[in-house]
This record gives structure tokens, C-alpha cells and sequence, in this order.
């Protein structure tokens, strides 16, 4: 019989049961404290194993999540709990300004984030900042463009928002069920580009609703985050407005012959960033987190989160990415001078950061989307 | 000696007051004083102003998804009668005890699974690409679009309603007293008008009472217009999820949900007069 270098020994055992049998009673005091729990309010995703769980384990600590779909929907939660209920809150770029406004956040310390390490066009990303006062860290973003099924459209195609006016997608054009981003697309077809596609004038959003009309023969649905999912991957989508690489870049792991460009009328860029909820217990710990979450091994989980993938603002996560996943380095631009890269596109004023209506009330959008669904 | 109060029965209809009281009357309260609340920051605020139904009775948006979810659960509730009818008649008056028990038991079975699954495995089945347009294909039929349509989103109703109508009106047939069947027949009535003068008007309670279940769960239900119709147009259910959805804008969405009680009530009261009332 062969002996297996895991099998007890007398001795072994016997050790090791009196070194358990002493420290059992510390087991919840000293080296097995029970974590600290630190709350987050989040999109899907953020508090996941593939996310945490390398911080969780170093720290000492536990994430417990409370996600929620949609900047409105952030508000109302945070609005309904006491003070202190969360202690790091990821949130839409223009909402920041709201949470902010709404006495929500902390203020945090510049100097303890590693902003020298952004790309210089992510440092002073707008609505984080007052004056020198900073309310957000950026932490991740992505870019909207034309979604579509490759086997339907050819990337030439796709290069244009007319795409979904294409006559070989009739019927089949869905919208992601959010007015923001597909109005947005819809300002940017309309060549609203100075100084943004959503800081129009009354005439010019006048103008958008009248196009935004005339798609409706084309669409064939709307859907949320799961339906999105499902209709572009069973092909009964085959272009789809509203969204980009974060649900396309998923479903192309899967295989699905689906892809998103950013279109020569500019795309639309999404950014998430981490805040400290105000009263917070766990600040130290929170601040520590997103250092991490910053570090090239936090952003190279980032830029691979499952529940949806995410680009880096920094360079040396990009660095990083093109060290741990070539591939994904490439097909996301994370490399200087690629064709997609994100840099490269906002130098060519190809992108526009999504943001509130400047010029109309949120309000006013929302009635619309309303109303063109049941056009 | 004065006859002394006896709480004994009242102790125990208490439990259906309370029930009734805490989930129903109480959160009705709630929302119709909710519908005139007013939202500032993302924040409710108690309020008595008239500017929520004012801004959604006015609007022609809500007028459409009421007329498409009602026309939608009407014509649900009517499908799902008379495809069960033929189900319900061959239970009750054709198959022996048996049969009809194992029937009853495998129409409950599908409320073992969740409604949102079924209605999930109805997006596959119905897909362009799903087996269904692959079998009509062989025929040279096809490719039909069915999902994101009002086709998609009556498969739905169906997959909600159709088995409890099945039930309620089985019941309500093999309740009907026989011998005024056989009656019928010894006074020389045609099967036809056996049916429709004696055994429809005996089970005429039962039949509304399942209309009118079809009609109310169509009329209230958000998975099917949502994932088998596409939004497309979205029913009186989309729009209360929309209306939350942005700028957390409840009392507005207390307004649609008024609207759709009053009428679910109006519903239930006309066929309770249906039911229950006297032949004229």
C-alpha cells in the first residue's frame, strides 16, 4: 500500500487537535474576526466574487450588495434609508452631481487616489469634481455605439446611426429601454455635436423627436438589461440602439455573431465611479478598496467583469490588461493607437460623455420616450 | 338574564378582516392618497394636489395603453373560454371520474413553475431561429415572426390563464344537475339546444367567473407584454414600470394603478350582475 503524503500521522493528529482544541477560543476574537461588512449600492455585478472576492480575503471584509438598474432608481434608494446605510456607492457619472447636490456623499482626499496614473483626459472628469473639491473616483467606463448582428450588417454598415433606418434590419431594430442613450444617439445623427448631444437647443430636440419618429416602422421592440440579452442573441434583434461592447462584448464570449462600433456621427460614453457614502463607519476601509479597485490587478478584473465588461482610466491598467489578456486588450482598443481606443477616439472628438438633457428637463425626454413607444 | 356577548364566532371571521384589512383596503388607501403626493429630489412628499392625474389622464399615452391592454384581456379572457369550453365539456360530461382527476391535477401542475420561466421558454420556443419556425419551415412555411408582437404576448395571456379557466369551468359543468340534462332530452330538446338552453345557463357561474379571472390577470399582467410582446405597445402595466422607472415618479404610477382598479372593478361587479342576477 502506497502512503499518500496527505494521510494523518499519530503525531500529526494529535498536534493538530490540541493546537485546535487552544485556539478555539479565539477563533471569533484574533485571527478569525468575523469580516467587516461594508455595504454597497451598485449596478449589477460590482459586489461579485470575480470583483471582491481577492479584497475580501486580504481585508478581512464582506461586501453585501444592494444593486440597483438605472440612476433614478439609485436616488430613490439611498433617498429611503438613513444616512450612513451605505458605505460606497458606484454610480453614473451624471448623477454624481445629484448625489452630490443631494448631500449624499463625502467629500474625499485627491491626494490618496492615484491620479497621475489617469490618462490626462479622465483626470478632471466633469461632475466629480467642484473646483478642487472631490466628490468621485472614476473608476471604470464604456462606449455606446451600433450593436449588430454581423451576419445581418457589415461593419461598414454599422459605421453610421442610419444603419437602423437599413431596410435589411426592418423590424428588427430594438432599443435598450432607457430614453438617455438612445436619444442621445438619435442628437448625434443629427449632427448635435457642439458642445454635446445633450445640451440642445428647443429647436434641435424638435428635430430629434421628428427622426426618432420616423424609426418606429424599424423596431421591432424594447427591452431591458435580461430581454436585451435574449433578443440579440437569438438573432430576433439584429441591430440594437442604446448600448454598446457592455452587453455585445459578453455575448460575443458566448460565440453570439454580434458587435458594437462606435459610428462616424461620435458614440457615447458611459462612466462609472466609486463615492463614500455619507456617514459612513468604514471610510478607511472603503478609500482602501477603491485604491485597489484602481491598481492594475483591480482594473484588469474590471476591464474582464463578468456581469459586463468595463475600459480602463488608467495607464498602467492598461498596461496591465495587455499583460494578463492579450486578446481582450485588443478587441476592447485598450492600446495606444488602436483604431478603438478610447483615447484615440475622444482626441477626434468621437465621443461624447453621457450626461442629463442641459437644455430640456429629464422630464420632458422621459414623456417622449413614452410617447414615441406608443407612437 | 340578558343574552350575553358571545365572541366566539366573531374570533374567528377575524382573521379575513385582517387579512382584507392589512393587503387590501390599506394599501388601496395608500395608493389612492399616493396618487396626489407630489416628488421632490427623488423624494415623496405628502401633498393634495390634483397635477398627477391631471398630467396622466391628459396625456394621450395613457389612453392608448388602456385601450390596448383592455381590448388585450378582452380578447384573452374570450380565447381562453372557448378554447377551454370544448376541454371543460369532454371532462365533465365524457371521461370517467379518473381521468378527470388525473386531467385536474396535470392543469395544476404548471403553477409549479413560475409563470416568468414558462413565459422565458416561450421566448425560445417562439424565437425566428426557435424550433417551432424550424418545423414550419420543413412545411416551406415561414420564418413567422411571433415573439415582440401581440401573437407573443396572447401566448403569454394564455400560458397564464387558460389552465385555471380550464379548472373553473370543468367544475362548474360537472356540478350541473344531470337529471335536468336527461329532462332536456326526454322533452325532445337537439343536443344544441340541450347545450345552449340547459347546460350553459346551469353553468353559467362558473363560466363568468372564469371569464372574468382570464380577464383581470390578463388586464393587471406585465411579463407578457413585456417579454413575449416586445413593449410593442406597451399596456397599462409597462407604463406604471416606466413611470417609476424615471424620476421615481410614483404618484403618477398610483394614477394608473387607480385607474386599473376602478376598472377591474367595474369588471368584476358587471359579471357578478351576470352571474348571479335574475333572467329578465
Amino acid at each position: 500500500m502506497s502512503k499518500s503524503s496527505f494521510a494523518p500521522t499519530r503525531r500529526g493528529l494529535l498536534a493538530g487537535a490540541a493546537g485546535a482544541a487552544l485556539a478555539a477560543p479565539m477563533l471569533n476574537r484574533a485571527w478569525a474576526q468575523a469580516p467587516v461588512e461594508i455595504n454597497m449600492l451598485a449596478w449589477y455585478g460590482h459586489a461579485e466574487p470575480d470583483m471582491v472576492s481577492e479584497f475580501e480575503a486580504e481585508n478581512n471584509v464582506k461586501f453585501v450588495p444592494k444593486y440597483y438598474a438605472g440612476g433614478d432608481n439609485m436616488l430613490a434608494l439611498i433617498s429611503q434609508s438613513p444616512p450612513g446605510t451605505y458605505d460606497i456607492i458606484l454610480s453614473d457619472a451624471e448623477f454624481v452631481q445629484q448625489l452630490n447636490a443631494a448631500g449624499y456623499i463625502e467629500e474625499m482626499d485627491p491626494s490618496l487616489f492615484p491620479f497621475d496614473d489617469f490618462w490626462p483626459e479622465y483626470q478632471k472628469f466633469p461632475g466629480h469634481w467642484t473646483g478642487d473639491q472631490l466628490w468621485s473616483v472614476m473608476v471604470r467606463f464604456g462606449l455606446l455605439g451600433v450593436s449588430y448582428n454581423t451576419d445581418a450588417l457589415t461593419r461598414e454598415e454599422a459605421m453610421s446611426y442610419n444603419a437602423y433606418w437599413n431596410p435589411k434590419v426592418t423590424g428588427k431594430v430594438g432599443h435598450f429601454d432607457w430614453h438617455l442613450p438612445n436619444l442621445g444617439q438619435m442628437s448625434l445623427l443629427m449632427g448635435n455635436r457642439d458642445p454635446s448631444p445633450f445640451d440642445i437647443s428647443e429647436e434641435a430636440w424638435e428635430a430629434v423627436k421628428e427622426k426618432t419618429l420616423s424609426l418606429k416602422p424599424q423596431v421591432g421592440g424594447y427591452f431591458d438589461y435580461g430581454g436585451t440579452f435574449a433578443a440579440l442573441k437569438n438573432g430576433e434583434m439584429l441591430a440594437m440602439a442604446g448600448i454598446g461592447d457592455w452587453i455585445t462584448g459578453v455575448l460575443q464570449k458566448d460565440g453570439a455573431p454580434v458587435a458594437s462600433v462606435i459610428p462616424e456621427e461620435g458614440g457615447i460614453q458611459w462612466t462609472e465611479s466609486y463615492s463614500i457614502g455619507k456617514g459612513s463607519q468604514k471610510q478607511d476601509l472603503v478609500v482602501k478598496f477603491i485604491q485597489y479597485m484602481l491598481s492594475p490587478r483591480g482594473q484588469v478584473r474590471s476591464i474582464q467583469m463578468a456581469a459586463y465588461p468595463g475600459l480602463s482610466p488608467t495607464k498602467s491598467g492598461w498596461k496591465a490588461i495587455q499583460e494578463a489578456n492579450p486578446a481582450e486588450a485588443e478587441r476592447s482598443g485598450l492600446i495606444e493607437g488602436h483604431e478603438q481606443s478610447p483615447i484615440k477616439l475622444l482626441a477626434e472628438k468621437r465621443i461624447f460623455f453621457r450626461d442629463i438633457p442641459r437644455q430640456q428637463s429629464l422630464e420632458d425626454w422621459n414623456e417622449f420616450w413614452s410617447d414615441y413607444k406608443t407612437a | 338574564m340578558s343574552k350575553r356577548f358571545d365572541p366566539y364566532p366573531h374570533v374567528w371571521r377575524l382573521p379575513l378582516l385582517i387579512w382584507q384589512g392589512l393587503f387590501f383596503v390599506g394599501p388601496l388607501l395608500l395608493m389612492v392618497a399616493l396618487s396626489f403626493w407630489v416628488v421632490r429630489n427623488y423624494r415623496m412628499e405628502p401633498a393634495f394636489v390634483l397635477d398627477n392625474w391631471e398630467r396622466m389622464l391628459g396625456r394621450e399615452v395613457f389612453w392608448n395603453a388602456y385601450g390596448v391592454t383592455f381590448r388585450r384581456a378582452a380578447v384573452a379572457a374570450a380565447l381562453a373560454s372557448l378554447i377551454a369550453f370544448p376541454a371543460s365539456f369532454a371532462l365533465a360530461f365524457r371521461v370517467s371520474d379518473a381521468a378527470r382527476r388525473w386531467a385536474i391535477f396535470f392543469l395544476i401542475v404548471p403553477f409549479f413553475t413560475s409563470y416568468l420561466v414558462r413565459v422565458y421558454a416561450w421566448q425560445v420556443l417562439l424565437a425566428e431561429s426557435g424550433p417551432i419556425n424550424a418545423v414550419l419551415g420543413f412545411g416551406g412555411l415561414g420564418p413567422f415572426t411571433m415573439l415582440n408582437s401581440a401573437f407573443g404576448a396572447m401566448v403569454g395571456y394564455l400560458t397564464l390563464v387558460l389552465p385555471l379557466v380550464v379548472i373553473l369551468q370543468t367544475f362548474s359543468l360537472a356540478a350541473v344537475d344531470r337529471t335536468l340534462i336527461e329532462a332536456a332530452w326526454n322533452l325532445g330538446a337537439s343536443p344544441r339546444a340541450t347545450l345552449f338552453r340547459v347546460i350553459i345557463p346551469a353553468a353559467k357561474v362558473g363560466l363568468i367567473l372564469g371569464f372574468v379571472f382570464a380577464f383581470i390577470l390578463s388586464f393587471g399582467d406585465f411579463v407578457s407584454p413585456f417579454y413575449l410582446g416586445g413593449s410593442k405597445p406597451p399596456t397599462l402595466s409597462i407604463l406604471i414600470i416606466d413611470t417609476t422607472k424615471s424620476g421615481q415618479q410614483w404618484p403618477r404610477a398610483a394614477v394608473v394603478a387607480v385607474m386599473m382598479i376602478l376598472t377591474l372593478f367595474a369588471v368584476a361587479s358587471a359579471a357578478v350582475g351576470a352571474a348571479y342576477g335574475r333572467r329578465r
